[in-house]
């Protein structure tokens, strides 16, 4: 299988400032790629290059086998581009501005009207077809800067931040459009909410000063985590010390965090040696010792902490 | 390219019209026109059945109307973000440039066109040289090709419109002023004849007065188009450099 886009040794400077430092990754049909990373790691950046906006000081990028750089209108043709902040024609009504994208896009007649159809319908913008742009909400907007990113049906799909000023419905929605587009198209999004990538992505990049630190399956990188099947406690007051010292003296746990305590009770969470499941012994270990557990369940590994241990290097510290 | 090309010139002269600003800069055009013909010109006390009232003013009229047309182009589209948009569609930067110029230059036609009942008036009160007259719209047409594409290239620097008026007002002036001794009186005691003529050769004014008395239209059309090419040749590469800033 052909990749849908390739990206190879991709390097950006402004200035002094590396933006993008040699990222390299390709994507197939069928791809969901969530590009995560804090602000100014490069994201857009890339976001920019892929979509032949900026020129790359360095490295090749191809979007169904044409080279950006050397081929760009066929690129571009293969391409579908929600820009950060969706910028659009602010006196131009939705309608408007998919006509004119469509005709740009040398969609004509029938095929015309039912990309336009089509689109409109995907993100529901159907009531304010008819208004100018800069009288729409920010949802609105955002929803229209998507409707023209997949107006010609793209085989690439690139989202700089897709539901940023949605409300949860509508990130439902167009949640649910990524992934109904999803089988035939390889789509790359960024974002800052973590639980978007869980919700859409099947592939999740984290990407900091310029560089991919880590890349895989959600799943994969949620086991990176440093509370990866942590186990999360909570015991009485009255016996917590002990359960403290207990859990603390085991070999399969690495570290015990208190996590506050309230009404008599005390939350613990219990750090597995080598993120190892220990569920089990922690719970054979409650029932021997006479501590008085109110609650006791496997903490959920969250992207978030995974993202801040890769992005401020905690991870790497741990490992050395 | 012809197609991309005819696309964006459309949605960038309807742009005109979505705003007031279309609407205005016809009036006052037309009211200018009018008062420069026949107050400040001396139409009718010239006793003459020419337009050489009219037309004199055209370099003083559209030096401070043209950038306000121009100034918009490229600004806003850097302002609001929608260069992006437009440079990722798949479109030659070639039909983008060309695309917006030619909206701005229809735009001025049309503005000119508007001028005709100047033109009526004066084949009722006599029997005018029809010819000159065509000949001066056409210098005028392609002098405002001019400073549009000057307008265009400076809008392209900034993403402010106001900076993108007043640098543009400015350049247009050198270039409408080249001809005149004060400029060329700078020049003439310490460098070759040959560059004061190139210097003259430049004016707006010199060339615009040619086509406007009838005589060397042909080599001043060639000039104000080559001015043009220019210009958006430039205007495309200041695009290209700093569209990311």
């Amino acid at each position: 299988m052909t990749a849908m886009l390739e990206v190879s040794g991709l390097i950006k400077r402004f200035g002094p400032i590396t933006a993008v430092d040699g990222i390299s990754f390709h994507m197939e049909r069928g791809e969901v790629l969530g590009f995560l990373g804090p602000n100014g790691a490069g994201k857009s950046t890339t976001m920019k290059m892929i979509t032949g906006f900026l020129r790359p000081d360095a490295g090749s990028i191809t979007v169904c086998n044409y080279d950006v750089v050397a081929d760009p209108l066929s690129a571009k043709r293969s391409l579908g581009y929600l820009p950060e902040g969706a910028p659009l024609y602010p006196d131009m009504t939705p309608r408007q501005i998919l006509k004119f994208i469509s005709e740009i896009r040398a969609l004509k007649g029938a095929a015309c009207e039912a990309a336009v159809e089509r689109a409109i319908n995907a993100v529901h913008i159907a009531e304010v077809l008819d208004q100018p742009i800069e009288t729409l909400s920010k949802g609105f907007k955002r929803r229209v800067g998507l409707a023209q990113a997949i107006l010609h049906d793209p085989p690439v799909l690139v989202l700089d931040e897709p539901t940023d000023g949605l409300d949860p419905n509508q990130k439902f929605d167009v949640r649910s459009l990524i992934q109904s587009m999803a089988p035939d198209k390889a789509i790359i999004i960024s974002t800052h909410i973590l639980e978007e990538v869980d919700a859409v992505c099947n592939r999740a990049m984290i990407i900091d000063q310029g560089r991919v630190v880590a890349d895989g399956t959600p799943r994969e990188l949620q086991a990176q985590s440093p509370y990866h099947n942590a186990v999360s406690i909570r015991v009485s007051a009255a016996t917590a010390d002990a359960a403290r010292r207990d859990l603390a003296a085991c070999s399969f746990v690495a570290s015990v965090e208190q996590r506050g305590s309230e009404a008599g009770s005390v939350h613990f969470i219990v750090l597995a040696e080598g993120r190892t499941p220990i569920l089990n012994e922690v719970g054979a270990l409650a029932h021997g010792a006479d501590w008085e557990v109110d609650q006791l369940y496997v903490e959920p590994s969250r992207l978030d902490d995974v993202f801040r241990a890769i992005t401020t290097g905690e991870i790497a510290e741990r490992r050395s | 390219m012809i197609r991309s090309t005819w696309s964006i010139m459309k949605r960038e002269f309807a742009g005109y019209f979505a705003t007031p600003l279309a609407y205005v800069f016809i009036v006052i055009f037309l009211l200018a026109t009018g008062i420069f013909t026949f107050y400040i010109g001396n139409f009718f006390d010239r006793g003459q059945a020419d337009l050489q009232s009219f037309f004199s003013f055209h370099p003083w009229l559209f030096l401070f109307l043209i950038p306000a047309i121009s100034m918009r182009l490229w600004a806003e589209e850097r302002r609001g973000g929608t260069i992006e948009l437009l440079m990722t569609l798949p479109v030659p930067l070639a039909s983008a440039v060309l695309g917006k110029f030619l909206a701005a230059w229809a735009f001025t036609a049309i503005a000119l066109a508007l001028t005709f009942p100047i033109w009526i008036t004066v084949n009722i009160l006599g029997s005018p040289d029809n010819g000159v007259i065509i000949a001066g719209y056409i210098g005028s047409l392609f002098m405002s090709g001019s400073y549009l594409a000057i307008g265009a290239c400076i809008s392209a620097t900034t993403k402010n419109q106001v900076i993108a008026f007043v640098v543009s007002v400015a350049v247009c002036f050198l270039f409408l002023v080249s001809g005149l001794p004060i400029v060329l009186d700078v020049f003439r005691s310490w460098t070759p004849p040959f560059f004061t003529d190139l210097l003259a050769s430049f004016s707006f004014l010199t060339q615009f007065n040619g086509i406007v008395d009838g005589v060397i239209t042909a080599k001043s059309v060639v000039f104000f188009a080559s001015l043009i090419i220019v210009w958006l040749v430039a205007n495309a590469m200041v695009v290209e450099l700093k569209k990311a800033n």
